[in-house]
């Protein structure tokens, strides 16, 4: 036997344990870093909501819970949709190219039916609540102002289909959930089509 | 008799110094104070600055005694966090000078640590050899402010829930995985008692531990290089016969009797806070706080604490949300970078040019300007005042490159200037 170090050799085995070590804390700590996602717990709780719109009056919004985030419903008068088109030159992204919504609500009233428009109604820059500010040319986004929502915290402006206006700190238009009609007069928020078989 | 006290003073030290032996042979207690404390060599023109280092552990002290007794009274969850602080405030005997003691230490940290900072941008104490040094602050900072972020967020107030959406909902800003990110951070689909929970643990525990270890490496770092001091010149290039530094004075006493005056009219101050102005009308503890939290109700103007708001300010500076969220990501790593910035070789303001002056200034005066506008709502005015503070506040450190090498510097003096 030598007692001379047999350096590859050894240069080797280093190499093979502190990859085998390096394997090992990754999977290790796999569990941990897994702990924190949504619990089964959060996530039955964040189940879709059924919600009934039947004392929804044109014009008005209510509010509903889902997953502890706002959910919008507003029935949208006439007048209201009629302004949408003449907002585009005012928004950030009209056409909603590069904002979070389902297919079908892909389109100018981002909306199943353009009546009924349904929004997250947390602000895409930073989480906060936008007010309602559904009167023309009144509040904070002056005499101009055609109707939507405006978030106090940090002067984002919306329109009535939750679409960004250029001077906002946001980026993209408010977010719409995946929802369904399951009747004409209730709505299933969290779930892209309603089940199958008659809850309502 | 006689033996006995012959072996108390005797050559071989007595009993006394014969247990010294013992258990300096097993734990090497008297070298730690020696390298340490009694034959640590700090430079004799120390001034009003370099209170600040050993403020901030007597405030780290205060955080880590008071935060044990308050989480022996608090409950981490979303239906009782709110009351445990009220339970704590009214019905646990001294709970409310407790409280008010972590409440008001937390912005003193934030004092401390900012004077501190700025003391090393007077003297240029980052640069060479104590780049590692300014690092290892650095992350002290960080740490910090997270530290900081996550206590805020325990009472359970209206503005701790708002403040974490925001906060939380800035990771949502990074392209592709960003939404996935904040869930993960959330545990939830919004804050909720889960956040409430991990973020407890990673107040009470994991945080308190990273900065505690980060403080041994500050020190130990501050020890292996030696302190600058206001002339900004190296006190180990002239030493003694017996190699100690000729400018240098023991640590103790020397200092711990100078740092003792200090602490003790920290003291004074801190105690006025604490028992006369405990929220400090509203920018210790802010109002809004005061109210449960409450996710279907946004304060009507959310601002995080005062010693967040510069990076606030330039978060809202910015109407987008990714370059605002790089931004003050960017506010704060540009510290890190200091020491290679700086180009110009004279360390202490004392001897550098009015170039370096007069950015300085300009930075220090944004700094405190930004502080004040994330204060204030994001409308009108204070967002062309952000934006123009903001780009000073860059271009302090952007620029630095440059007017270092500008500058007509004075000559540095060979000893430290002291006049006694």
């Amino acid at each position: 036997m030598s007692d001379e170090v047999d350096k590859s050799r050894r240069q080797f085995l280093t190499a093979a344990t502190m990859t085998t070590g390096a394997v090992g804390a990754v999977l290790a700590a796999t569990p941990f870093v897994a702990s924190w996602q949504p619990s089964a717990r959060a996530r039955a709780l964040g189940a879709p909501l059924e919600v009934d719109i039947s004392k929804l009056d044109p014009g008005a919004m209510m509010t509903v819970q889902w997953r502890k985030l706002p959910v919008w419903i507003v029935r949208r008068t006439k007048e209201m949709l009629a302004q949408l088109p003449r907002n585009a030159d005012r928004l950030k992204d009209p056409a909603s190219e590069k904002s979070d919504q389902p297919e079908y609500a892909h389109n100018e009233a981002r909306a199943r039916k353009p009546e009924y428009l349904v929004l997250v109604g947390t602000c895409t820059h930073l989480g906060c609540l936008p007010k309602s500010r559904f009167q023309m040319g009144v509040g904070e986004g002056g005499p101009d102002w055609p109707g939507g929502f405006f978030c106090v915290c940090h002067g984002s402006m919306f329109d009535l289909a939750g679409r960004v206006f250029k001077e906002s700190p946001a980026s993209v238009n408010l977010q719409v959930p995946p929802y369904d009609f399951i009747s004409d007069t209730v709505i299933i928020v969290g779930a892209d089509t309603a089940p199958a078989t008659g809850v309502a | 008799m006689g033996t006995s006290s012959e072996q108390m003073t005797g050559t071989n030290g007595g009993r006394l110094a014969a247990l010294n032996r013992w258990f300096d042979a097993r734990f090497p207690a008297h070298k730690l104070i020696r390298e340490h404390v009694s034959e640590y060599y700090a430079p004799k023109n120390f001034n009003f600055w370099y209170y600040f280092g050993s403020l901030a552990i007597v405030v780290l002290v205060i955080q880590v005694i008071t935060g044990i007794f308050l989480a022996m009274s608090y409950t981490p969850s979303d239906t009782e966090a709110f009351q445990s602080i009220e339970y704590i405030m009214r019905d646990v005997e001294w709970g409310w000078l407790i409280r008010y003691l972590h409440s008001t230490g937390a912005s003193a940290f934030f004092i401390v640590v900012y004077l501190h900072m700025f003391r090393a941008l007077l003297y240029g104490s980052y640069k060479a050899p104590r780049e590692l040094l300014w690092i290892i602050g650095m992350l002290i900072y960080v740490a910090l402010m997270a530290e900081g972020f996550f206590g805020y967020v325990l009472p359970w107030g209206n503005m701790s829930y708002w403040g974490a959406q925001v906060i939380v909902s800035l990771f949502g800003a990074i392209p592709g995985i960003g939404e996935g990110l904040a869930e993960w951070i959330r545990g939830d689909y919004s804050i909720s008692d889960i956040t409430l929970n991990r973020f407890f643990a990673l107040h009470v525990v994991a945080v308190p531990l990273l900065l505690i270890a980060l403080v041994v490496a500050h020190i130990l770092a501050l020890h292996e290089v030696g302190s600058n001091n206001p002339d900004g010149v190296e006190i180990k290039k002239h030493k003694k016969p017996d190699g100690t530094p000729l400018d240098g004075i023991p640590f103790h006493p020397y200092y711990t009797y100078k740092d003792l005056v200090g602490t003790g009219f920290f003291l004074i101050l801190f105690a006025i806070v604490v028992f006369f102005a405990p929220t400090l009308g509203g920018y210790f503890l802010e109002p809004p706080n005061f109210e449960p939290a409450n996710p279907l109700n946004t304060p009507e103007h959310i601002a995080p604490v005062w010693y967040f708001t510069p990076y606030y300010a330039i978060l809202r500076a910015v109407p987008d949300k990714l370059v605002g969220a790089i931004l003050m990501g960017l506010a704060i790593a540009l510290f890190f970078f200091l020491p290679w910035l700086d180009r110009c070789k004279v360390k202490s303001v004392r001897y550098r040019g009015w170039i370096y002056k007069l950015f300085l200034a300009a930075f220090a005066v944004s700094f405190l300007v930004l502080m004040y506008l994330g204060l204030q709502p994001a409308q009108g005015t204070y967002v062309i005042l952000a934006r123009i503070f903001t780009a000073v506040y860059f271009a302090f450190f952007l620029l630095m490159p440059i007017y270092t090498q500008l500058e007509k510097t004075k000559p540095v003096p060979e000893r430290v200037t002291f006049h006694a």
